[in-house]
Formats: C-alpha cells, sequence, structure tokens
C-alpha cells in the first residue's frame, strides 16, 4: 500500500518535473545544454580517470624520463603517444589534466557539501531560535561577507598550517583546502534557510506545537528543507564554480594541493615556472580545462537561477 | 551627517577591534611563542620567566587590551620566518602594493565607465554585444589564467613587456616608487592590466544595468518631454543617477582588488604585501599574517567609511540637514 | 486654424503576433487657449494620443497612419532633434506622478534653469529670475529660497506644481496633462485643478487633460472626447456632452458616477470589460457590452460623424445626425 503510494508519487512527481517550466527552459535555452553537456563530459572523465589517462602520473616508475618536455602530438617533434605533449618529468600532460581535473572536483564538492551544511544548519539555528544566537551568526556572516572569499579561505588555509607541524602539511592539504573553502561560503546558505525558517516560524502549526509543549523544530524542518531547497541547489552550483577557482587559486599561489598531488591550480603553477623555456602546453591545457569547468558551471548556475526562481536575481 | 559620521566611525572600531580579536587569537594559540623565545633545553623556571616577562601569565583579555595596544601603534612583534619587525617588513613592501592596486583602479574606472555607458545606451549595436560577450568571458576566465597569457603574449612571444618585478625604483623618502622611470612604468603595464580586467568587467557590467535603469524612470521620460537635448539627459540626468550606487560598489571592490593584487604579486613576483603575505601563509608565519589581516581590515574599513560618507553628500535624499528642512 | 490637428492617426506596436493597434483612426482637433478632455478606461488609448502628439512612444511602437499638424505644420515626420526643439518650447507635457517625475540629484532650480536655457536664449541669471517667477505663478511659498532645494523637500502637492512650472516654463502654446492628479491626495486635486485652470487663462496655454475622472472634465475642460478601445466614441463640447451624451459608452459612463443627493443602492455599471488591443472585436468594440446592440454593430465599425460641434461613432445615432 504505502509502497504503491510512494512509487506513483515518484512517477507524478518525474512526470510533472518533465512538464514544468524547468524541463521547458532547458530544452530552450542553448546555454544551458551546452553547458551541461560539458559538465557531463568533464564529470565523466574525472569520474574515470584512472581509466581514460594513458598513464599514472603519481608512480614514478611509469615515468620514462628519456620523454620529458615533449610537444603537442600533432606539434613537430610530439610523440604520438602522449596526446598534448609531457612535462619536465616527463608526465603525460593529458593525463596529469585528467587526475588534476579529479581532485579539483573532489576539493569542489566537497567544500560545497561542508558549506551547505553549515550554513542550513546556521541558518535554520538562527532562525529558529533568534535573539542573541541570531544576532550572533548574523554578524560574523556580515563581516565574512565583507571581506574578499580569496582572503578569508588564504587565511583559515594559513592558521590550519600554523597550527599542522610541517611535515604533516602535504597530506592535509586537501582537508585544509576544504576546510578553508567551505568555511568562506557558508554564509549564503545561512541567509537563505533563516529567511525561509523566519517566516514557517510565524505559521499556526508552529505556534500551535509551541503551546502545546511539543517542539517546532522538527515539523519545521519538513517545511523548510522542501521550500529551500530549489534556492540552496542555485547557491550550490554557483558556490561549485566559485570553490573549484578558489581551490585553483589556492594551489596556484602554492598554498594548496602539492606538487606530489596536483589539482589543476597546481598544474598550471608548476606549468608557469616552465613558461620561459616556450613548454606552453605544460600550462595551457590545464587552464583550458579550468575555464572550460568553470565557465560551463557558471552558465549552468546562471540558467538554473533565473529558470528555479526569477525573484532570486 | 555629524552624527551618521560618529556612528559610522563606532561601527569601524567594534570591526577593527573584531579583527584583532582573530589576529589575537592567532597568536595566543598557533604554537607557542615561549618556544620560539627560550632555548630548546630551558627549564621549567625559565620557562615560566619568560611567559611572565611577555605577559603570558596575565588573564586572557588583558592580553588582549595590550595586543590591541601595541597593534594600534603598528608593533606586531618579529616575523617568524626571518626575525625583522614586521612593521618594517610591511612598510617596505605597502607602496608597490598601494601602486598597483591605485593603476588598476584607476584603468577599471577610466574604461570600465565609458564602456558601461555605451553599451546601455547602444543595447542593440554590434560594438555592445561584442563587449558583453567579452565582459562574460573575462568574469569567468581566473585571474591568474589571465596573467599567464598575458606574459605568455607580450612577454615571452612579443618580447615587449617585462614579465616579474618592478624595474627601476625611486626612493622619494621611505616610499620606493615605479612612476618616475621608463622601466618602472613598463613593469607596471602587465600586472595592472591583469589585475583591471576583471574589475573592469564588473563596472561596465554595473554601469551597464544601472543606467537601463535610470533611462526608464519617470524623470528621464519628463526631462525628453521637455525637449532636453540627448546629451543632457545622458550625461547629466541619468549619468549622475547611475554613479551613485556605482561608487559603492567600488568601495567594495576596491577591497576585493586589494586580494587579488595577492594573486597578481604572486604570478608577475612583484614585490608586495600579498606575495609577502603568501610567504607568511605557507610558512606559517603569525606575525606576519595578523598584521597583514589588521592593516588590509582597516583599509577596507577607511575606504567603506569614505564610500559611505561620499554617497551621504552625492545623493541629496541622504543628506541630513536637508531633509530637516523639507515640507 | 486649430493650433493642433490629429487626423486618423493609427499608432502600431508589432509583435510576436502580427501588429496590435494601440489606437486607430484618432481625429480631433484643439484651439489654442481651449482645453480639452480626453477620458476612458485604462488602456483606452488616451495616453497613447498624448505621447504619440509628443512624439515620444515607447519603441517599438510607431505611428503606421495619419498625421499630427501643429499649428499646420506636420510634426509626426520631423527628425529626432527637430521634434525635440518642439517638446517644452511649443509643445509641454505633465506626467501622472510627481514623485517619480523630478530628478531626485539635481536641484527644483537647476531643472527650471536648464529647460528654460534650453528653449530660450536667455543667460544664467534671467533663466533663474524667470524660474523663481514661474514657481511663484505656480503657487511655491519663497520661491527665492526654494529654487535651490531638491525635489524630496517637497510635498506631493507641491511637486506636482513644480513639475507644471516645468511644462510650461518655456510657454508652449500646448501642454499635455497626463492624469495630472491621480497620484494626488483628493485635497491636492482640486487645487491643482484650479491651478491648471487659472493658468490657462492667464498664458492662453491650450490644454489637453488626459484623466478618467469625469468630475475633473466637467469642472475644467471646455470640449471632451471620450476614448474606448483605442478610438474616440464621441466628441463635443462638455455641457453637451455630459447632460446629454449620445454614445451608450458614454451614458454608462455617466450613470455610473455617483451624485449628491440621488442614492441608488448599487450604482449602475456596464457590464463586461474593455478588449484587450489584440483582442478586438471585428465591428464596433463597444457592441458586446452594449445594451443598445443591432446586427449591423457586430459587423461594421461605425465612423465618428456627426455636426460641427458634436461627433458620435455609433450606429444608433447614425440615422438621426444632430
Amino acid at each position: 500500500m504505502t509502497d504503491t503510494t510512494q512509487s506513483r508519487t515518484t512517477a507524478s512527481t518525474l512526470a510533472r518535473l518533465l512538464d514544468s517550466d524547468i524541463a521547458w527552459n532547458f530544452r530552450h535555452s542553448w546555454t544551458a545544454r551546452i553547458s551541461s553537456v560539458l559538465i557531463l563530459i568533464l564529470f565523466a572523465a574525472a569520474l574515470f580517470a584512472p581509466m581514460l589517462a594513458t598513464q599514472n602520473p603519481y608512480d614514478i616508475s611509469q615515468l620514462l624520463l628519456l620523454d620529458s618536455e615533449l610537444p603537442p602530438a600533432w606539434v613537430e617533434g610530439g610523440d604520438p603517444r602522449y596526446l598534448l605533449g609531457t612535462d619536465e618529468q616527463a608526465r603525460d600532460v593529458y593525463s596529469s589534466i585528467l587526475y588534476g581535473l579529479r581532485l579539483s572536483l573532489i576539493v569542489g564538492f566537497a567544500s560545497v557539501a561542508l558549506a551547505a551544511v553549515v550554513g542550513i544548519s546556521l541558518g535554520l539555528l538562527g532562525g529558529f531560535v533568534g535573539g542573541m544566537v541570531d544576532g550572533a551568526i548574523m554578524r560574523v556572516a556580515d563581516i565574512l561577507l565583507s571581506f574578499p572569499a580569496i582572503l578569508v579561505a588564504l587565511l583559515v588555509n594559513g592558521i590550519a598550517r600554523g597550527v599542522l607541524p610541517p611535515d604533516r602539511h602535504a597530506d592535509a592539504a586537501i582537508w585544509v583546502l576544504i576546510l578553508a573553502i567551505g568555511l568562506t561560503n557558508w554564509v549564503q546558505y545561512a541567509r537563505t534557510v533563516r529567511g525561509s525558517t523566519m517566516v514557517e516560524r510565524q505559521k499556526e502549526y508552529v505556534q500551535a506545537a509551541r503551546i502545546n509543549g511539543v517542539s517546532g523544530m522538527g515539523i519545521m524542518m519538513n517545511h523548510i528543507l522542501p521550500n529551500v531547497l530549489g534556492p540552496v541547489l542555485v547557491i550550490a552550483t554557483i558556490n561549485l564554480g566559485m570553490a573549484v577557482l578558489t581551490e585553483a587559486t589556492l594551489s596556484f599561489l602554492g598554498v594548496g594541493m602539492p606538487a606530489t598531488q596536483p589539482s589543476l591550480g597546481t598544474l598550471i603553477r608548476i606549468g608557469n615556472e616552465y613558461l620561459f623555456s616556450g613548454i606552453w602546453w605544460v600550462v595551457i591545457f590545464p587552464s583550458v580545462v579550468l575555464v572550460a569547468l568553470v565557465l560551463a558551471v557558471n552558465l549552468l548556475g546562471d540558467w538554473l537561477r533565473d529558470a528555479l526562481n526569477p525573484k532570486l536575481r | 551627517m555629524f552624527g551618521f559620521l560618529i556612528r559610522r566611525i563606532i561601527q569601524s572600531v567594534f570591526v577593527m577591534l573584531a579583527v584583532a580579536l582573530i589576529a589575537f587569537m592567532m597568536f595566543r594559540f598557533m604554537g607557542d611563542p615561549v618556544n620560539s623565545m627560550v632555548a630548546e633545553n630551558a627549564t621549567t623556571e625559565e620557562r615560566d620567566a619568560v611567559r611572565e616577562r611577555l605577559g603570558l601569565d596575565q588573564p586572557i583579555w588583558i592580553q588582549y587590551g595590550r595586543f590591541v595596544a601595541r597593534a594600534a601603534i603598528g608593533d606586531f612583534g618579529l616575523s617568524w620566518r626571518n626575525a625583522r619587525p614586521v612593521s618594517t617588513l610591511l612598510a617596505e613592501r605597502f607602496p608597490a602594493t598601494a601602486e598597483l592596486v591605485l593603476v588598476a583602479a584607476g584603468l577599471s574606472l577610466a574604461i570600465g565607465i565609458p564602456l558601461g555607458i555605451l553599451t546601455a545606451l547602444r543595447p542593440n549595436s554590434i560594438s555592445t554585444q561584442v563587449l558583453q560577450l567579452m565582459s562574460l568571458v573575462g568574469i569567468s576566465l581566473p585571474t591568474f589564467v589571465t596573467g599567464i597569457l598575458l606574459i605568455l603574449v607580450f612577454s615571452v612571444w612579443l618580447g615587449w613587456l617585462p614579465s616579474f618585478g618592478r624595474g627601476t625604483v625611486v626612493d622619494v623618502g621611505w616610499w620606493s616608487t615605479g612612476f618616475l622611470t621608463l622601466s618602472g612604468l613598463k613593469a607596471l603595464i602587465l600586472p595592472s592590466v591583469m589585475l583591471c580586467l576583471f574589475q573592469l568587467t564588473l563596472i561596465m557590467r554595473l554601469v551597464r544595468a544601472e543606467m537601463m535603469e535610470v533611462l526608464r524612470t519617470d524623470y528621464i521620460k519628463f526631462a525628453k518631454a521637455r525637449g532636453l537635448t540627448n546629451r543632457s539627459i545622458h550625461f547629466r540626468h541619468a549619468l549622475k543617477n547611475t554613479l551613485i550606487p556605482v561608487i559603492t560598489i567600488f568601495g567594495l571592490q576596491l577591497g576585493g582588488l586589494i586580494a587579488f593584487a595577492i594573486i597578481t604579486e604572486t604570478v608577475f613576483q612583484w614585490p608586495g604585501m600579498g606575495a609577502l603575505f603568501i610567504q607568511a601563509v605557507s610558512f606559517g608565519d603569525v606575525p606576519v599574517m595578523a598584521a597583514y589581516l589588521v592593516l588590509v581590515s582597516l583599509i577596507f574599513v577607511i575606504i567603506n567609511t569614505t564610500v559611505d560618507l561620499l554617497y551621504a553628500v552625492l545623493d541629496p535624499r541622504l543628506r541630513v540637514e536637508g531633509a530637516r528642512a523639507a515640507h | 486654424m486649430a493650433l493642433l490637428s490629429v487626423e486618423n492617426l493609427t499608432v502600431a506596436f508589432p509583435g510576436r503576433r502580427g501588429s496590435v493597434n494601440a489606437i486607430e483612426d484618432v481625429s480631433l482637433s484643439i484651439s489654442p487657449g481651449e482645453i480639452l478632455g480626453m477620458v476612458g478606461e485604462s488602456g483606452a488609448g488616451k495616453s497613447m494620443t498624448g505621447a504619440a502628439i509628443i512624439g515620444l512612444i515607447e519603441p517599438p511602437g510607431r505611428i503606421v497612419k495619419g498625421g499630427i499638424l501643429l499649428e499646420g505644420q506636420r510634426i509626426d515626420t520631423l527628425r529626432p532633434e527637430e521634434m525635440r526643439r518642439i517638446r517644452g518650447r511649443r509643445i509641454g507635457a505633465i506626467f501622472q506622478d510627481p514623485l517619480t517625475s523630478l530628478n531626485p540629484v539635481l536641484t527644483v532650480g537647476e531643472q527650471l534653469i536648464e529647460t528654460i536655457q534650453t528653449h530660450l536664449r536667455l543667460s544664467k541669471a534671467e533663466a533663474r529670475e524667470r524660474a523663481i517667477d514661474w514657481l511663484r505663478r505656480v503657487g511655491i511659498p519663497a520661491p527665492e529660497a526654494r529654487i535651490d532645494t531638491y525635489p524630496h523637500q517637497y510635498s506631493g502637492g507641491m511637486r506636482q506644481r513644480v513639475v507644471i512650472a516645468l511644462a510650461l516654463c518655456a510657454e508652449p502654446r500646448l501642454v499635455i496633462a497626463d492624469e495630472p492628479t491621480t497620484a494626488l491626495d483628493v485635497s491636492v486635486q482640486a487645487q491643482i485643478i484650479a491651478l491648471l485652470r487659472k493658468l490657462a487663462r492667464e498664458t492662453g496655454v491650450a490644454v489637453i487633460l488626459v484623466t478618467h475622472d469625469m468630475g475633473v472634465i466637467a469642472e475644467t475642460a471646455d470640449r471632451v472626447a471620450v476614448m474606448y478601445a483605442g478610438r474616440i466614441v464621441e466628441v463635443g463640447p462638455v455641457a453637451e456632452v455630459l447632460t446629454a451624451p449620445r454614445h451608450p459608452y458614454t451614458r454608462g459612463l455617466m450613470a455610473s458616477i455617483p451624485r449628491i443627493g440621488a442614492r441608488p443602492d448599487v450604482l449602475p455599471q456596464i457590464e463586461g470589460a474593455m478588449p484587450r488591443p489584440d483582442a478586438r472585436p471585428g465591428g464596433c468594440a463597444f457592441a458586446p457590452r452594449c445594451p443598445h446592440r443591432m446586427d449591423i454593430c457586430g459587423h461594421t465599425r461605425p465612423d465618428l460623424n456627426g455636426g460641427a460641434t458634436l461627433s458620435v461613432a455609433c450606429h444608433l445615432t447614425e440615422e438621426v445626425p444632430a
């Protein structure tokens, strides 16, 4: 009984979704379609990196030093085994990009998840409890927002590095990055959720629950979370672009992923050091992939924002 | 107006105290400062003596008070990395960053505002569509990628412009300036272009959006109905209303420029505060990080307060003494 | 000679589903010093007619038929720069909302002086004198001091007085007042209407007074044109039209005005609603709501015709011309 009801609701939800404005909007927006195709390709490339790569760039035994600094295959002197050329350690640029993309996306998704969890929790807390707690959360949010995100991320990063012993920096880098980027970006979630919570709190069922001595919090959550799902999804998408960019920037600055575990930003930093030897391919290809990823995510985020809620603009 | 000023200053002081608290906590809880003051085999008594001398046995709020007092006169102690006074390090680096940021800010305003107006006044022309597309790309390009492309094209391939450093600088008092030599000016071109590009696209889009909004208002329609010239309608009636909100955003963005200067300085090995800060972050050099944080926050707070005051001066609706005379 | 005459004017807006006429075949004329009221529901085309006359139709709308003559000169075909010189100088305009009609960041004086200097060859000092004089004429107290203050320092009624001064300060021969009192408090409305009437008498300026308030028309106008669904359905001297309306729509409009003394429980209303511009019926646009509908009304559009002073567009009156 419950099962059939469940499946029927799922089916009707799906039908509604396909019939909705969003779906219509998606079919009629070429930016949305192109960017989502690009995102799917890049996600797949990251997911199946070990299968798609021609070598494991972390495995020193697979590197043939003789093949170092080879240009892309179609350029004179290029080697067909290395499609996009090799770097100074004979790492295949194509394979490094796949692995780097993987790391960039892992950091991106994890930090977005962290920011969403922190933001939604603080937003619920502030909106529900109100008073001093709410005031304190929102003041912190205000101050955080008045500083550029990159600076806050750098600072959290610096503090983490100060606390950790230097020999642990490389291993902990990925966690430090997730923490730094996640803690920078929670404010928007918190504001959105707090707003919805405050509206919901005024509603009768919460008042009734309070009078009856029942905590309204549990019931409220069930009402609030579906309401904020759309805006949170939009924020998360736009945030993913920002998070990937911040990670790349930090890694480029030399305070992100170490050279032993290069993300796209690290690859660009390493390539940048060899720019003057005329080895442009080591820096250009990871840059192109990074730009494509960020651009696609941003375009999709923009489209989603307009499609889901024109008022959010 | 005066009351408004006082309120803003009090607010700013609170923000600065909060920032100082963060800086203080960094000092207090990251590593034990005593370790850097005593020999490795020091006895507990020796350590306690140092602790007492540094005031670390005092209640925490007294320590915080002392920290604020020392910070107020610019004393952040010695860098953990090279044992020089942090204030000296920052003072050496400040002119490089200031010149870079000011030139970039000037460029982004000088180019962004006219382009924004142009695209607002001719929304359907080809040049507008090209500019809109370029600004979309400009916003999505990571700044360091822009910088690398600039170096690749103008330094590596064309060999026209230097790709690192400030060129020859001239000392004017304690300020070292790159404005006075040809090599200094040439060295400034690529970094300031890289730094201004993102800002420029933001300003262009903002001016365009504001201007188009203003051009739809009733008072512009009424100005047209009175037969005023297009020049007056666009540049006297519309522009002033457009630029007031732009000033606010620009003030906030100026802070962004200082932050993004960190990246520019890394790409171009520009000897500014941002490069110093990055070194401090990678070494966990707390005094430099804390001092940079406090200094940059101070600059932010000053900019924001100035912007608010400017806003009040420019927008007659916010002039308090004016409002009192109303009706 | 008429000061302004509009002949068979049609303004069309091209849209996705073909072109839509905002006003159709509108003809009217106004003599120097005359006050012509224009009434009708929102969307009837009153404001569009006004916008067409001062040459400020929002794109993509444009005049597709007919023409506008000002003192015998065709003005709807002028180049933009020539039309600009006419706006403010020969045709003024007063808009509905005084709160948004004035530029908030320029003083009242700056806006007046600029308007005066745009059209008249006067020095800054002379223009300022004139501006102060106009503020006095529209009833702003202490104009020498108020001239250097900003619009937000004026109340709504005072701002509308400033708007009137701005519209008249270059001494146009015609002013189009588009719902000049709608946004104001009821107590202020009468003052503004009285001011307009006084200034029209003093300066001899002709006024096209666009409103949906029959009371204002009755008090102020010499003649009235009633618009419905983009067309003029009845035009004539106020006394005649108001006391003996010929067109069923005008009759309905008159009947729905509450009168002191007569206290019906329910105000008579015209059934139904005015059709949207893209959904007008083939014949008379009022036919679906008309109590005297005839067969001919469903397929043939009545022309506006009648005598020397009064014209009606209705098949009912065609047999017996006034």
